[in-house]
């Protein structure tokens, strides 16, 4: 077998530097990154990169931050496995391999000027921060602004300082519920979809995005169809098995469609009909 | 560009040893009773020109079961992107076979392109040999109408009593024909023959499924989420083997190797198989794909459905490979026959 080398590939790793880190919980870990050739990184809210920790692997991550904010990218990455434990013993000064941004460049225009309702469960607010911190840094730009929180325990609450920020000083209603209280805890107790009855939309303007664990999309689409949102106005960001991120290893697959290309992110009309999707 | 010409049959021998001058050569060799495999050939008189489908189709030159992608240092922090290729002659490819290599050439040349599988596709040429009738009853080549070779080749051989007429399908096979100096300018009666076999082939294969080409789709579609396949694959193993001897399966995964010394690795591809268990299944815990069953109606919706939303072609080739192989004796052609009876179109 001969062998030559390329200076191009859908594998090309580009480097960038760890800029900032820091434990959001136990196992949940921060991760500020800078490109080492100054660039940014040219996204869209809902798209993520590949990260490869060479001799271990490399994961699809979803990017955190806002593309309003340059000079960096964001990413929260939960210790799960081999490459994201490894990802995890990074520290500040470190260097790693990034390909991407990979998936769908959703037109942001569709949801210029509307009421938004974002419902995320668990690590589902991760993606969803990069849309949050979009909107609210074109906070004029879009209507009512509704962010619905769904976490296993309170402890499990990630950006607790930008809830905060983004409830006092930016006009967003923000509602939070857990599976199971501790002592201290003052807020809801019940599954996310408990929060949506209660919430006051108009159909016509509003766009809800959702992203969070596989089993949580079909009830919470059902509560907010029930609500009158329109199915071409419900975003859904879906999470698959994904190795290429290119569209050729067939991991990612949801009937005719890959999420690595065609998604993460979908509208719910997109998706309804297809039988691996919800 | 003079297209046909004949090569008597005692000079076969004389165009390989042409062919070894020029590059290796690999063709299918005899292997078991009833089984062939395509490898590299040094002694000529290995060849088995009349052969049952090999065991793994010629995708293993074209996308190799192990590639390295990216060589990487640990201590210096480079990686280098690689291409893997060789300079390859296949002889001997059975006219089924061409269509799965368009197949998998559709999904790579799609953007993003897959440089390294298109890179080592243009240093492999590409003979053709064409069958005149059936390797075997697992065949379903008259449905998927690919009996009749139409491109793929850079040289097309078809067998005569005496001659092998040749077809040249791209300029890199007329100029090794012409190098060769072995063949003579086909005439009117050799094309008058050429016709006549065509004819006669159009009789020799038939639809081996109980529907239309254009109704395999509409079957996978109406069958998809029904019962239809009920207990079709109630003994499937799971082994992945009807995946791996697929012409058009080119899934795959991607893993690290590192030295012993930690130092020096290589990022690999490898083939992988939907069939595997946890081939869909991500970190939550969720798998897509949990059920036996579901792999396998996955695997049908991918050959006779999806491709044909996305390229416009059927990936199945109706080698009969997948049936051929399956421990658990499912056959692809009972299978679709089943649900053909099973689902009113
Ligand atoms: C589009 C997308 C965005 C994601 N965003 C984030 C994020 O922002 N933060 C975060 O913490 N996690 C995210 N994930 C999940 C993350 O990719 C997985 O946790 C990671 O791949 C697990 O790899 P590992 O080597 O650590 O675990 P492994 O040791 O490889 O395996 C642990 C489990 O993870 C599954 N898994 C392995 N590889 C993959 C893969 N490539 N894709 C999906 N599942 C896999 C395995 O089936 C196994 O069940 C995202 C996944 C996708 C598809
Ligand atoms: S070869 Fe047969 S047993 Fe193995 S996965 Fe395919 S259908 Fe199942
Ligand atoms: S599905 Fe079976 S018959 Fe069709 S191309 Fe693949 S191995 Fe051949
Ligand atoms: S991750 Fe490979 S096809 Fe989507």
């Amino acid at each position: 077998m001969n062998k030559k080398t390329i200076k191009h590939s859908s594998y090309t790793l580009k480097p960038a530097h760890i800029i900032e880190t820091k434990y959001l919980t136990d196992d949940i870990k921060y991760f500020k990154l800078r490109f080492t050739d100054g660039t940014d990184l040219d996204y869209t809210p809902g798209q993520f990169v590949m990260v490869s920790m060479c001799g271990v692997g490399e994961v699809p991550i979803s990017i955190s931050s806002t593309p309003t904010r340059k000079g960096f990218f964001e990413l929260v990455i939960r210790k799960a496995g081999k490459v994201t434990s490894d990802i995890h013993s990074l520290k500040t000064g470190d260097k790693i391999g990034i390909r991407g941004p990979m998936g769908r460049k959703i037109p942001l225009s569709t949801i210029e000027g509307k009421d938004l309702i974002f419902v995320a469960g668990g690590l589902g607010i991760v993606p969803l921060r990069s849309f949050i911190d979009f909107v609210l840094d074109n906070r004029r730009d879009f209507g009512k602004v509704e962010i619905l929180l769904g976490c296993k325990t309170p402890e499990e609450i990630l950006f607790k300082d930008e809830i905060k920020d983004w409830e006092e000083t930016l006009n967003v209603e923000f509602n939070c519920t857990v599976d199971k209280a501790d002592p201290k805890w003052k807020g809801n107790v019940g599954l996310i979809t408990s929060l949506i009855p209660s919430i006051f939309v108009y159909p016509e303007r509003t766009y809800a995005i959702v992203c969070g664990p596989p089993i949580m999309y079909k009830f919470v689409i059902k509560a907010l169809l029930e609500k009158g949102i329109k199915e071409d106005h419900i975003i859904l960001s879906l999470e698959r098995h994904m190795k290429c991120g290119v569209g050729k290893c067939g991991h990612c697959q949801i009937g005719n469609y890959y999420c690595c290309q065609d998604g993460p992110v979908f509208f719910y009309h997109e998706i309804k009909n297809n039988w691996e999707a919800l | 560009m003079q297209r046909y010409y004949v090569l008597n049959k005692n000079k076969l021998i004389n165009f390989l040893s042409f062919i070894q001058s020029r590059s290796k050569l690999a063709a299918p060799v005899k292997k078991g009773e009833k089984s062939y495999a395509f490898e590299y050939i040094t002694d000529l008189e290995k060849i088995a020109l009349h052969y049952l489908p090999t065991i793994l189709p010629v995708k293993k030159y074209f996308l190799p079961q192990r590639e390295t992608l990216i060589e990487f240092n640990k201590k210096t922090r480079k990686t280098t992107h690689v291409i893997e290729f060789e300079e390859l002659t296949l002889f001997g490819v059975h006219t089924c076979d061409l269509v799965g290599m368009q197949c998998l050439n559709a999904v790579m040349v799609e953007d993003p392109k897959d440089i390294n599988y298109l890179e080592r596709k243009n240093k492999l040429t590409v003979i053709a040999f064409e069958c005149n009738s059936y390797c075997d009853e697992h065949a379903t080549c008259g449905i998927m109408r690919t009996f009749i070779p139409s491109s793929g080749y850079d040289i097309l051989f078809t067998e005569f009593d005496t001659y092998f007429l040749i077809h040249i399908g791209t300029t890199k096979g007329s100029e090794i024909v012409n190098e060769s100096r072995l063949f003579d300018v086909a005439q009117k009666e050799h094309f008058d023959e050429l016709n006549k076999l065509r004819k006669r082939k159009e009789e020799i294969f038939k639809p081996e499924i109980n529907a239309s080409y254009d109704e395999l789709k509409k079957l996978m579609e109406r069958a998809c989420c029904t019962g239809a396949w009920e207990g079709i694959f109630d003994k499937c193993l799971s082994c992945g083997t009807c995946t791996n001897v697929c012409p058009t399966c080119y899934c795959f995964d991607i893993n690290d190797d590192i030295d012993l010394n930690l130092l020096n690795g290589c990022r690999m591809r490898t083939w992988d198989s939907c069939q595997n268990e946890g081939f869909a299944k991500v970190a939550g815990g969720e798998n897509f794909r949990e059920e036996r069953k579901n792999r396998q109606v996955h695997r049908y919706m991918r050959k006779f459905k999806y491709p044909v939303d996305k390229y416009n072609m059927y990936f199945c080739t109706g080698c009969g490979r997948c049936s051929r192989a399956c421990v658990a004796k499912i056959s692809l052609k009972e299978t679709m026959n089943l649900l053909s009876e099973r689902i009113k179109l």
